[in-house]
């Protein structure tokens, strides 16, 4: 597990409505994703066809879709209109309050030239543009209707803004769940083979950590873009069609803040990437020191370590300041920039008003339409972000769904009615890879009920030979029976029922002892189970537990040792009642008195069952009915004890080695 | 596993604050300088629309063109005024937060650094990690983020008011319900899904390790054929993270359109009102239009610190998990009248020593006596939770025992100054961990003068000189955190050559041979014997052969000595040896 991914996850989804607020790029310290300045962005290899694929994705929900669309113009188009009206409505009142203070009977043309007599150019400038009702005060009636309007375009963009974020998000969480869904099964799919090409955090972050990641983006992206672009959009255009100079003062802004926004940003990058050295540095230091907490104490280093965390501290301070510093003046930046065009717009805007070309009710929308301007383009900035990173992780997942599946189970597979447990190996030849072959020409014939035990040094192949019975990997020649079936011939289902494992690493899921136990046989009763668990020592300690059989088992399980979780995996296998038995033998460190219990368990399991054990313990090996040694994948040598040792081969040769050095 | 479980537990945010206070304390005259700043920003951004509304009433409505340019001009001045105080706010507050979190740090590591074994075992290495490093992260960022937006909301929401006030006071009326309205619906829609995120995270936690069990299981599940089984579980799962997932959109689908609706809604009061204030002449229509500005200007940051105080729970679960560590007292302090020993031979004895956790039932270990006397080889053998581990962490006064006392040449532990104690001891822990540098420098962590030879003399003892020679570098080569670039088995032989070149007067072996095969094993053990002949040695382990020549050996079980002896007499009358025996060794070979 990495430390940083899932607390990313939640960071962006704690945060997630500050994308919207067009806040400053949250990048804070350590670094996290979303944050739009400085952060190493994730590139995809293929950003195109990849975001074709993912949308692709979304085509079960296109009505859906095409709905949210619509919703979403409406929703714009509205909360767009609503300052235009908000505009005509303060007209109405401007025009009242001059008209009251003109006297009542005259036209607006008998003031206009009354005015410029007098010289009050400008005055009459300004009156000619106004729609004038001298010697009348505010028209209320007008007013009172223009604000019910302007009410009802709010509610609308209330409501459809609301229905668009919701049925958005039923899209894409049911697009997510079937993305989770696709991938678990294509889990079961795969081959073997693939899990070992590729490192198991590698794939788990995938299905985790990237599944997650494609989920935040798209939901964000999906719906601010949507908004922000149809935001821009319409601003533009009521700002084009009030004022186009004002138009152009406002778009001065975005390439203004553009070239400043980058300008800092280049520095600030700089920055992070030095705070992120600094804070590795830092961690790493931190790790070292409280992970080797009592060896710095004993040997007398205390004073040494905390000098040198008190160097990397302030040289981490040092840093983080400048990098926050400086990717913290982006913000007031945009802002001073905002506010050049808010006074540019008052005093031009002003003057317009003052010679009569615009209305002042225009001017009052043209600002707040020049506040709306800036915000979603913000966001469509860091949106892209966040959708070349969400399209990078969609691209592994693909990658996952698009592997090689392991062979189908034949149509007509062939069973064997009989379950004595025989097994031949017929001329099986096999490798990891088709060119360097393993096993060459492996000839094996074993008996119902024999113990065949494989011994051999590491890497020799004892485990191969484990994984071709099970059929996880696929034989490049020969075949093997069981019960007088090939195998390949045999669904993998019908096959694996037949067979029970014990592994040295003791896989155990989360869940009670009694589901752990019954893992391989679901339907077994609670006898049954008992049963199992007393043949194999796991009832007594099972017993003195406060929860017994409901005792839940998981990662920090400190109430159950290893080697009892090693009973545990024997009792599962034991319910399981298969005909052939495949036991690794643990060298791990289980403690010595319940590694007597582990061989007590492992013999009553194989009782009256064809066993293969991968052998470590000398007193296994010497009660197998047949002992085969294996050398660089090959048999060097097969036969019972007594004779091997007769033949004074490699057997006779390893068994000496692990004897004189335990009598040393 | 630095996922943040923390999010589970609840807290009233009062360890937040302490730790803020006093770690802000030191920086205040920073934090003045913060608040300065944005108090001038915020006053500067609402100035802005007053003087709009300036050129409307005094230049427009008049029609005074020169008015309207010399007003621009000085909005000019305010903007620029404005810029400045934010950029001296950001500067501040970023110096202020990196100082919070560079002190928290410091103060942190040092307190770890006193901890005993028993304080470290209490949270546990991991935790303590991320307790250092993200959970201060978490608290740094809050001061940043506090600094420039939390605290620059209720300056602009005050100022504004006030300004509001100034203007006309009726329609700040509607700022004094609309701010509130604000807050209210905001705060409702925040604490309905702030829980619905925790859960969010907890299912997610949960669709993670389902799958991290059948990529690890992989074999397991295929084996037993229960990919159908997997597959519901995931399901379930899956369907658990969806179901909260749709729930909590559909409450985020209402933040902002109820964000808007309460802006707009009042942005409409403010000219319904407005028209019959200045109807009556009481208002001018510019200072209507300025009203407007700042009601957003109001609401935006009302918006904006309520978003950043989303923060504030996950800061305060972060705070509470900090100042856990910072006000826990070690349980191992060094005494301030210590006594020096006067043989320097390495005696050591247990005097009716108990050891317990607090809070735990049954003692680690229970009135343990028994002496080894110096230069001789004593062997602890035991089950797995024996207490053979807490044995050694006595020695090594890595913790106290709970009653009795454990002596060293005939004096007290307790009564020992640490650092005489800690050159008489040479330990090798379970776990063979070497620091990052050169293996010379790791040979060195004990006793920095040692020459080449000696780190030569100690390689050869340990059985590591061979693969060091090997090394191109050779003592020079590098070694990366942890050690991982070694081998386990070369790990314990250079961790054994390591406590071997500080050359103590007690050596201890904690389970450390475990990774060395059988051969390498009997010839260290050769080597210790013929070259440290004088040297007390404790070896604590679970191999039979590599012990069973020891001067004495201690069986534990539960907590208690079960047998003392050497090989012969424990095997003619000890059952629990006998039986360890008999699991590693046929019976000829025991004979």
């Amino acid at each position: 597990m990495s430390n940083a991914a899932p607390q990313k996850k939640s960071a962006a989804r704690m945060t997630a409505p500050s994308g919207a607020m067009g806040g400053r790029p949250a990048g804070g310290m350590g670094g996290r994703p979303g944050a739009g300045i400085g952060m190493p962005t994730e590139k995809s290899l293929n950003f195109g066809p990849s975001a074709k694929r993912l949308l692709g994705r979304l085509r079960p929900e296109r009505s859906r879709l095409v709905l949210v669309i619509i919703l979403a113009v409406a929703s714009v188009t509205l909360s767009v209109l609503g300052p235009w009206m908000l505009g005509k409505a303060t007209n109405v009142i401007f025009n009242g309050a001059i008209s009251a203070k003109l006297p009542a009977g005259v036209s607006k043309d008998q003031v206009i030239a009354g005015l410029k007599m007098q010289g009050k150019n400008q005055l009459a400038d300004l009156l000619k543009g106004m729609d004038l009702n001298p010697g009348h005060g505010i028209d209320f009636n007008a007013l009172s209707q223009l604000l019910l309007i302007v009410i009802a375009i709010y509610l609308g963009a209330f409501l459809f803004g609301i229905l668009q974020a919701r049925i958005l998000n039923v899209s894409v969480q049911n697009t997510i769940f079937k993305l989770r869904r696709e991938t678990e099964a294509k889990l079961h799919r795969l081959p073997l083979s693939y899990f070992d090409t590729i490192q198991r955090g590698e794939l788990l972050s995938r299905v985790t950590n990237d599944i997650d990641n494609v989920s935040q983006s798209l939901q964000q992206t999906l719906s601010q873009v949507l908004v922000s672009l149809l935001t821009v959009i319409g601003v533009l255009v009521m700002m084009f069609s009030i004022s186009p100079v004002l138009a152009l003062i406002a778009l001065i802004s975005i390439p203004a803040s553009l070239v400043l926004t980058s300008l800092i940003a280049k520095r600030s990058q700089k920055l992070f990437v030095n705070q992120w050295a600094k804070t590795g540095q830092l961690n790493a230091h931190i790790e070292e020191s409280f992970t080797g907490h009592a060896l710095v104490k004993v040997f007398g280093r205390s004073k040494a370590v905390e000098a040198k965390f008190a160097e990397l501290n302030g040289e981490l301070y040092k840093s983080s300041f400048g990098a926050q510093f400086v990717s913290g003046i982006i913000m007031p930046s945009m802002n001073f920039i905002g506010n050049l065009v808010y006074v540019g717009i008052a005093v031009i805007g002003g003057l317009f008003v003052a010679n009569g070309t615009l209305s002042l009710g225009a001017i009052q929308s043209f600002i707040q339409y020049s506040r709306q301007f800036n915000q979603p383009l913000a966001q469509l900035g860091s949106m892209a972000n966040l959708l070349q990173s969400g399209v990078a992780s969609a691209e592994r997942v693909f990658e996952l769904l698009d592997a090689d599946e392991q062979s189908a189970d034949p149509v007509d597979a062939a069973s064997s009615t009989q379950r004595t447990g025989t097994l031949t190996f017929e001329n099986v030849q096999f490798g990891y890879n088709p060119e360097s072959k393993l096993i060459s020409n492996l000839n094996l014939s074993v008996k119902p009920g024999q113990t065949i035990a494989i011994v051999g040094p590491t890497g020799a192949g004892k485990t191969t030979l484990v994984n071709l019975i099970l059929r996880f990997y696929e034989l490049n020649g020969g075949r093997i029976t069981l019960d007088g079936v090939d195998i390949a011939k045999m669904t993998r289902d019908d096959l694996r029922s037949r067979i029970g494992m014990v592994l040295q690493d003791t896989w155990l899921f989360k869940g009670t002892i009694r589901d752990n136990i019954a893992y391989g046989n679901p339907d077994a009763s609670e006898e049954q189970i008992i049963e199992a668990a007393k043949a194999t020592y796991v009832d007594r300690f099972v017993r003195t537990l406060p929860l017994g059989y409901d005792t839940i088992l998981d990662d920090e399980a400190s109430n159950v040792s290893a080697g009892e979780k090693q009973l545990l995996t024997i009792a599962r296998a034991f319910l399981s009642r298969p005909t052939v038995l495949i036991l690794d033998e643990a060298t791990s460190s289980v403690d010595t008195r319940t590694e007597v219990l582990v061989q007590r368990a492992m013999a009553a399991l194989r009782k009256d069952r064809t066993s293969f054990v991968i052998a470590h313990r000398l007193s296994t090996i010497r009660d197998a009915d047949l002992i085969l040694v294996m050398e660089h994948g090959d048999i060097v040598e097969q036969g019972s004890h007594d004779q091997l040792i007769k033949q004074d081969g490699p057997y006779a040769a390893l068994y000496r080695s692990q004897f004189e050095a335990t009598d040393a | 596993m630095g996922r943040v479980s923390s999010c589970k537990s609840h807290t009233r945010g009062v360890n937040l604050w302490r730790i803020l206070i006093h770690y802000l304390k030191p920086h205040w005259a920073l934090l003045v300088a913060v608040m300065v700043f944005q108090f001038a920003q915020s006053m500067a951004s609402l100035a802005l629309p007053t003087l709009n509304a300036d050129i409307i009433n005094k230049g427009v409505a008049a029609g005074d063109t020169g008015y309207i340019l010399g007003t621009g001009g000085l909005m000019l001045l305010i903007s620029v005024g404005q810029v400045a105080g934010s950029i001296f706010a950001t500067y501040f507050g970023s110096r202020l937060a990196m100082s919070v979190g560079r002190d928290i740090r410091g103060e942190f590591f040092a307190k770890v650094g006193k901890f005993s074994e028993r304080d470290v075992a209490v949270f546990g290495t991991p935790s303590l990690i991320t307790r250092s490093t993200n959970d201060v992260l978490q608290i740094q960022m809050l001061v940043l983020m506090g600094s420039t937006m939390l605290l620059s909301a209720p300056i602009l929401a005050v100022g504004g008011v006030i300004t509001a006030l100034g203007l006309d006071f009726n329609l700040s009326i509607i700022m004094a319900v609309s701010v509130p309205v604000l807050l209210v619906v905001i705060g409702f829609l925040l604490s309905r899904m702030i829980p619905l995120f925790r859960l969010m995270q907890e299912r997610i936690d949960r669709i993670n390790q389902v799958l991290r069990e059948q990529l690890t299981g992989v074999r397991v599940v295929r084996a037993f054929v229960r990919e159908k089984t997997e597959t519901a579980r995931f399901d379930e799962a899956n369907a658990q993270v969806t179901e909260t997932a749709l729930k909590s959109g559909r409450l985020m689908a209402f933040m902002f359109p109820t964000v808007l609706i309460v802006l707009n809604m009042s942005s409409i009061a403010v000219l319904w009102l407005g028209s019959y204030r200045v109807d009556s002449g009481a208002m001018q229509i510019g200072t209507v239009m300025a009203f407007l500005q700042y009601l957003m200007q109001i609401l935006m940051a009302v918006m904006m610190s309520m978003f950043m105080a989303m923060m504030i729970p996950r800061a305060a679960v972060c705070a509470d998990r900090v100042s856990a560590v910072l006000h826990t007292e070690p349980s191992v302090v060094a005494t301030t009248t210590p006594i020096s020993t006067k043989s320097k031979a390495g005696d050591i004895e247990f005097d009716d020593v108990t050891f317990a956790y607090p809070g735990a039932e049954k003692p680690v270990l229970a009135k343990l006596n028994f002496a080894i006397k110096a230069g001789t080889t004593t062997a602890i053998i035991g089950p797995t939770g024996s207490g053979k581990t807490t044995m050694v962490n006595l020695i090594a006064r890595l913790v106290d025992p709970t009653e009795g006392k454990v002596l060293i040449d005939g004096v007290a532990l307790g009564d020992l100054d640490m650092d005489e104690l800690w050159t008489k001891i040479g330990l090798i822990p379970q776990k063979a961990y070497l620091f990052t540098g050169t293996v010379a420098e790791t040979l060195r962590y004990g006793r920095e003068t040692a020459s080449d030879e000696e780190l030569w003399k100690a390689l050869e003892i340990a059985q590591a000189k061979d693969f060091i020679e090997a090394l191109p570098e050779g003592l020079a080569a590098p070694v990366v955190q942890g050690g991982t670039n070694f081998s386990g088995g070369q790990r314990q032989r250079l961790a054994i050559a390591r406590a071997l070149v500080k050359q103590p007067e007690v050596l201890i072996f904690d389970d450390s041979f475990s990774a060395l095969d059988l051969t390498t094993d009997a010839k260290l053990r050769q080597a210790l014997a013929r070259e440290l002949p004088n040297t007390t040695k404790i070896i604590v382990g679970q191999r039979v052969a590599s012990i069973k020549h020891a001067d004495q050996i201690v069986v534990c079980q539960d907590g208690q000595i079960s047998g003392l002896g050497t090989h012969a007499q424990l095997l003619a009358n000890n059952a629990i040896y006998q039986e360890i025996v008999a699991s590693q060794m046929t019976a000829e070979e025991a004979a």
